[in-house]
């Protein structure tokens, strides 16, 4: 895949529903069970209604791939995906403190991160979303975006910005502090 | 080896503090499957032999939060409470949407027991095999907002202190009451995110009576492993994709029938039930729809996400949140409260869910007191003061506080419809019953039945319910492809959403059963045995009731006063049930159930389901002879 045939996951997450079936299309993909916990994409609910699909944004300058002291994050040249190389990956967690988003997460049942691959190319979320019509998850091409560095924001970050648009300030202060 | 199941039980006594684990065996597993199914065995086992003496609300009762096989795999997730009924002083399965389930089963656990009563407020964390009784006095007199604020933080903390370096941590999934609940009310919800309750039953009271705030959960494992993964896909997708094609229900779900039920069935509470029908246009969907946050809302896992996010943004109200409300509330704290406004409807739904009161239970005894106050019955001083003037949004959020609260008259309410009518009438000296639209202690769903036209139409669908006045829970008569109140023991006790299952068959869903589980079932086996013996458990559990209230059997497997009226207006004007035409259908139901002409399960059906114990406990009330 050429760089500008790179495709990259949209979110609005306004329309999130929090159906949580793109967690369960993720977990089937990748580890052939449903294990919401071990999905590369996690909705999380820190208010009731403002539902966040988090993910890997793929950043331009990859902090987390230079933060990796043991060399087991790299960037796949086809689809511009952060791949991790789980047997040199000791858990250590120096890339979820060097990432904007704080997305990656170890996963629930070994010592190792996961980061969301792009399914090489063809997202298994994005199907999910789109056949259920919600519009959170949309593919685009990764350069109609302009910086996505800047559009990685943790989930806290991004439900105060979510909840105070569809919610309001008074809400968001009694919902959230 | 077990499939499907995480294959035990949590069980904690908050009277001592310990908390262990149970394993169900596959044979019970096998017989109730789960939820209500599961929910009425344990709790016979564990309570049956002093059923009538248990206090609901007293530290003997037990608590249950239990899922099913189903659970998690089905795409519409639900969690049933359940324990003995501070409503109907029976068994009910109360099921409520979330993650909650999910996040049990991931964490290791099929469901949880509760026992006892703590000393002080208390909530109960549990992440994997990591459980722990925490303290939740400062949240203890906190509505939903503040309550979930706080759990969600300090739990997200707590589990980062369980797995370190894990990254950001998702919020567990909770399950908790509000100040209705804490109370000690009849009319309290077990809570769920903003607006989702576990409401029939009342078991919110019951969390309260054992000073349990909540339960916090979080799972770090899979979903338990399945027999066969790529039958159980496939069936999981066909069953999402008839979903996906309900285009009306995704766009609208129940929260559309606010206008139509009144309008078109004519099958709406109105101002306590006083009719039946109302053509209030501002109460049509579409005016609802000016509130909506444009997105549809569900659950884990689920394809439907039939409830819609409303938010006041400005007004009187602003800052109101809930689900735009679904029809159960928009009848019961709306027309019933003879309120016609989607505003004001939704600003009371967001202070009932806020209150931790149960919509249905809590908008009929609101709506029962203000028709004592139209018929002053009730006066102004009798209601500390309150005008409780029909369609004032703001009188009906006191009262409610007051009920939640159980300050002054509210005290009185906070028993539910049909205790408060007892109370009231010897108070007055006047018989407030006929006013009470309930069955065997429930506030009956928003559904009537003597227009015909609802889908709920039976006659003898809360009459004869082991589930009173539950409306997911009917009987009618058992005909061909009529399976009456036995039909919804499967969704409750599999644990799926009844709501994303409008396409498959019972028989697909014994298939995804055994796709899932391993283990072959019958229409036969289910129908005419396992479903069988559950209801016979539930209707057992019903009829034992006490201590406060007990049903006689026949005499009060009636429907409510007002029901025997005719409807005084709308488009079915006149219409009433018919006694004979009742009492045939009472009696053919009672028939195909295996029970005598009063409802009682006969010796010849116990015997056969292997229910022999029941029958000793039966005979010794004086009810089996
Ligand atoms: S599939 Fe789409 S709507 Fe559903 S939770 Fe994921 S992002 Fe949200
Ligand atoms: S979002 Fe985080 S994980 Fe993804 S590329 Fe950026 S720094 Fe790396
Ligand atoms: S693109 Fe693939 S790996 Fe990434 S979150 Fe979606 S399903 Fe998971």
């Amino acid at each position: 895949m050429a760089g500008e045939d790179r495709v990259w996951i949209r979110r609005n997450y306004e329309k999130c529903s929090g159906c949580r079936r793109c967690e369960i299309a993720c977990s089937l993909h990748h580890e052939g069970r449903i294990w919401p916990e071990a999905s590369r994409i996690r909705v999380l609910m820190l208010i009731p209604g403002v539902e966040i699909p988090h993910l890997c944004f793929q950043c331009e300058n990859y902090p987390c791939v230079k933060a990796c002291p043991a060399g087991a994050l790299s960037v796949n040249s086809g689809t511009g995906a952060v791949e991790v190389d789980s047997s040199k990956c000791t858990g250590c967690g120096l890339c979820v403190d060097a990432c904007p988003g704080r997305v990656p997460h170890l996963h629930p049942g070994r010592n190792n991160i996961v980061i969301c691959n792009l399914c090489k190319g063809d997202p298994a979320c994005v199907k999910e979303c789109v056949k259920g019509k919600w519009g959170a998850l949309e593919l685009v091409p990764a350069g109609s975006v302009a910086s996505r560095r800047a559009l990685a924001k943790t989930p806290m970050e991004l439900t105060r910005e979510t909840a105070l648009k569809i919610m309001g300030e008074e809400v968001l202060k009694e919902a959230l502090g | 080896m077990m499939r499907g199941y995480a294959g035990k039980l949590l069980d904690v006594d908050l009277s001592s503090g310990s908390i262990g684990e149970t394993r169900v065996p596959e044979e019970d597993l096998k017989n109730y499957v789960g939820g209500r199914g599961l929910a009425a065995k344990i709790a016979w086992d564990r309570l049956g032999t002093r059923w009538e003496n248990v206090d609901p609300l007293g530290p003997e009762n037990i608590l249950l939060v239990l899922t099913g096989p189903l659970t998690g795999y089905y795409p519409g997730t639900k969690v049933c409470v359940s324990g003995k009924s501070p409503q109907s002083n029976g068994l009910v399965g109360s099921t409520v949407a979330g993650e909650f389930g999910v996040d049990l089963k991931c964490a290791g656990y099929d469901g949880i027991i509760v026992s006892g009563r703590a000393e002080k407020p208390c909530y109960l964390f549990i992440c994997d095999n990591h459980v722990e009784i925490k303290d939740a006095s400062p949240i203890w007199g906190a509505a939903a907002r503040e309550t979930l604020r706080f759990l969600v933080g300090e739990s997200r903390k707590n589990v980062s202190r369980i797995r370190p370096r894990y990254g950001e941590v998702k919020e567990p999934s909770i399950l908790y009451i509000g100040p209705a609940g804490e109370n000690r009310t009849r009319v309290a919800a077990v809570m769920s995110k903003y607006s989702h309750a576990a409401g029939y039953g009342g078991y919110g009271g019951v969390m309260g009576s054992k000073n349990l705030k909540a339960i916090v959960a979080k799972g770090f494992g899979p979903l338990p492993d399945v027999y066969d993964n790529e039958r159980m896909l496939h069936l999981a997708r066909r069953f999402a994709e008839d979903c996906l094609e309900n285009v009306w229900f995704r766009r609208w779900g129940t929260g559309g029938g606010g206008y139509s039920f009144g309008a078109e069935t004519s099958s709406e509470p109105v101002r306590n039930w006083q009719t039946e029908w109302h053509n209030r246009r501002s109460y049509r969907r579409e005016e609802f729809d000016k509130h909506w946050v444009k997105k549809n809302w569900g659950d884990f896992g689920c394809a439907m996400t039939c409830l819609k996010l409303a938010v006041l943004r400005k007004g009187r109200f602003k800052g109101a949140v809930c689900d735009n409300p679904d029809y159960e509330l928009e009848a019961y704290v709306g027309t019933n409260l003879g309120i016609f406004s989607p505003e004001h409807n939704i600003y009371v739904s967001y202070i009932i869910n806020e209150l931790g009161l149960c919509g249905i239970q809590g908008g009929a005894v609101l709506g029962f007191a203000a028709e004592l106050y139209q018929r002053k019955i009730l006066s102004k001083k009798d209601l500390d003061g309150l005008e409780l003037k029909w369609g004032d949004p703001k009188a009906f959020a006191a009262m409610a506080e007051k009920t939640a609260f159980r300050q002054g008259i509210g005290d009185i309410l906070a028993e539910g419809v049909y205790r408060a009518a007892v109370k009231l009438s010897e108070k007055k000296r006047v018989n407030l019953l006929k006013y009470a639209v309930q069955e065997k202690g429930m506030a009956i769903g928003a559904h009537g039945v003597r227009s015909g036209r609802d889908f709920i139409s039976s006659s003898i669908a809360y009459a004869c319910s082991v589930q009173a006045g539950d409306h997911t829970s009917p009987a009618s008569p058992i005909r061909r492809g009529d399976r009456g109140e036995l039909s919804s023991i499967l969704p409750d006790s599999g644990v799926y959403c009844m709501f994303a299952a409008f396409g498959p068959t019972d028989r697909e869903i014994l298939d995804f059963y055994e796709a899932i589980t391993g283990w072959k079932m019958s229409l036969r086996e289910w129908y005419g045995e396992k479903a069988l013996r559950i209801l016979q458990l539930q209707r057992a559990m019903l009829l034992l009731g006490g201590p406060d209230a007990r049903w006689r059997p026949g005499v009060d497997d009636d429907n409510p006063p007002r029901f025997w009226e005719p409807l005084p207006s709308g488009p079915f004007k006149g219409r009433r049930l018919r006694r004979k035409r009742f009492e045939k259908e009472r009696r053919e139901y009672f028939k195909a159930v295996g029970w005598d002409e009063n409802g009682v399960p006969t010796e010849k059906t116990l015997r056969r389901l292997g229910l022999t114990d029941l029958e000793t406990k039966l005979r010794e009330a004086g009810l089996v002879t």
